[in-house]
């Protein structure tokens, strides 16, 4: 310890601190501290550049989600509206096809009833025809009766010829 | 890195060997041994010159030093600065203006003109000592680091503007020791609030303990962070800043620990007044002794090799410092984790929000 004490030297102390905290405060001013700004720097940005790709893939995938999700629901929808349409049209057919009938029945029923009409007055009509007929028939015959007497005498002879009083 | 600094310690190891078989010529002198302790001693030990390597001439028995001189600043009644070539290992004795000072073992003293050394009875040196402020290897290798830090790191703080955001050229090494540091030490000793004001202190004591660490284990010799004034240094400015930066509760803890009973609270005040000091104490320490440690081990058995003189001893031992030099290298990167780490966690300590 002694020898270390009297080995010491002190120009050497005095120097090497001198240039020691000269070097340091050279070093912050000229090296260290751009050195270390610079790789801060240099990692936020690298950190920054992970977390917005980081982002952009999230962004993405939600972006992919929704169009999936819009593409199920326009699916669906489509889907929907062709059921719905192939109802309505069932229905229409559906509507149209009784309204048919129903409008055949009436026609049917109408034609019915006019045709009992038409008949009921043929009837009628020929009805009163024969009458008239008649009529006419028995008063013609009646007239050739008692016009034709001859006829009736030729026929009461011929009655009394066959008749043969034997 | 590490393979780069494998093959500096090869270097080093062919410019050491270079210097100890000069050595093994003048044995009249000093054995092996004696020279290859001082040898470790004096590479431990911080220099007023830059040498690289030296050899001695066979029949003289004068060392030659390769290398440059650094600037020797004295504080000794006004500032003197000389170069470190004027003292000459030692051999001169420098005047200037009007003192004479003259190098002995690794420190300058003042003395006459003939550089005349005086002993006490215990054999230390009685001469008077100038306040040495040089320019020494150390220092010269701190400001080096520093250069290559403020180049390193402030180009990688262009490379950002000119990349957009993107690290490129030699800095993106290093790009991701400070996200580590940021991310496994400040942080989670701190905390996400108070952690951005403490790393630029953080990150410059990582970096240059780290480097530092490194450029020791080249064959350079530098040991800066294995000497105790440059940690010391390290360790004040954690204290520092640990206990400028404290809020109320830390020193509540301190000095009136909460959640215990009250009696014991005047008991605990004194010792965790003592760990304050303790803590940067440790920090200083432990790089200190982890450096030098491994420093001495290394050249001890590097020494081995030549003590040995023999195939089989001498290539266990380059084996052994092979392996051992390796372990440097992690040793430079732990202790400055370590010391960077327990920084953190004393400012943690310090800026943490009551939550009892």
């Amino acid at each position: 310890m002694e020898k270390l004490i009297s080995e010491f030297s002190s120009g050497l102390f005095f120097w090497q601190t001198i240039i020691f905290v000269t070097l340091i405060f050279l070093l912050r001013k000229y090296a260290w501290k751009p050195i270390l700004d610079t790789v801060n720097e240099r990692e936020k940005s690298i950190r920054d550049s992970l977390n917005s790709a980081k982002e952009a893939k999230k962004e993405m995938e939600n972006l992919q989600a929704e169009n999936k999700k819009i593409l199920q629901e326009a699916r669906a929808e489509s889907d929907a509206m062709i059921i719905q349409a192939k109802q309505s049209g069932k229905d229409i057919v559906d509507k149209a096809k009784s309204d048919a009938r129903l409008e055949a029945e009436n026609i049917l029923l109408q034609a019915r009833t006019s045709i009992e009409n038409e008949k009921r007055s043929a009837m009628n009509e020929i009805k009163n025809q024969v009458a008239d007929l008649s009529i006419d028939i028995a008063s013609k015959v009646l007239e050739n009766e008692l016009d034709h007497d001859k006829n009736h005498q030729e026929y009461i002879s011929k009655i009394l010829k066959e008749k043969k009083f034997d | 890195m590490i393979y780069k600094n494998g093959r500096y310690f090869f270097l080093s190891l062919i410019i050491l060997s270079a210097s100890f078989a000069d050595a093994k010529e003048e044995e009249n002198e000093l054995t092996l041994q004696e020279e290859i302790t001082e040898y470790i001693y004096h590479h431990v030990q911080d220099s007023h010159d830059f040498s690289l390597f030296s050899t001695k001439d066979k029949e003289t028995g004068e060392k030659k030093y390769y290398g440059f001189p650094l600037p020797v600043i004295l504080v000794d009644e006004g500032v003197k600065i000389f170069m470190s070539s004027n003292l000459d290992h030692g051999k001169k004795v420098v005047n200037a203006s009007g003192k004479y000072y003259k190098l002995y073992h690794g420190k300058i003293y003042e003395t006459d003109s003939k550089g005349y050394i005086s002993y006490d009875d215990k054999g230390n040196v009685t001469n008077q000592m100038p306040l040495d402020m040089s320019i020494t290897k150390s220092v010269f290798s701190m400001l080096l680091i520093s250069l290559l830090m403020f180049w390193l790191f402030t180009s990688l703080a262009k490379s950002y503007k000119e990349n957009n955001q993107i690290a490129s050229g030699i800095g993106r090494f290093f790009e991701p020791i400070v996200i580590l540091i940021r991310d496994e030490i400040a942080i989670p000793s701190i905390g996400e609030n108070n952690y951005k004001k403490y790393m630029s202190f953080l990150l410059t004591l990582f970096f240059f303990i780290w480097f530092l660490n490194l450029l020791g284990l080249s064959p350079l010799g530098v040991n800066a962070t294995g000497n105790i004034a440059v940690t010391f240094g390290l360790a004040l400015v954690t204290f520092l800043i640990t206990n400028f930066t404290a809020n109320k509760t830390y020193w509540k803890h301190i000095f009136w620990m909460p959640g215990v009973p009250v009696w014991l609270k005047p008991l605990l005040a004194p010792i965790e007044l003592l760990g304050v000091f303790i803590k940067p104490f440790s920090l200083m320490i432990r790089l200190y002794a982890n450096i030098l440690a491994g420093h001495i081990v290394l050249y001890s058995l590097i020494g081995l090799i030549f003590i040995f003189k023999n195939l089989v001893g001498s290539s266990l031992s380059l084996v052994l410092v092979f392996f051992i030099s390796i372990i440097e290298v992690l040793v430079a990167l732990l202790q400055a984790y370590i010391f960077t780490l327990l920084s953190a966690l004393y400012f943690g300590f310090a800026v943490q929000e009551d939550d009892h």
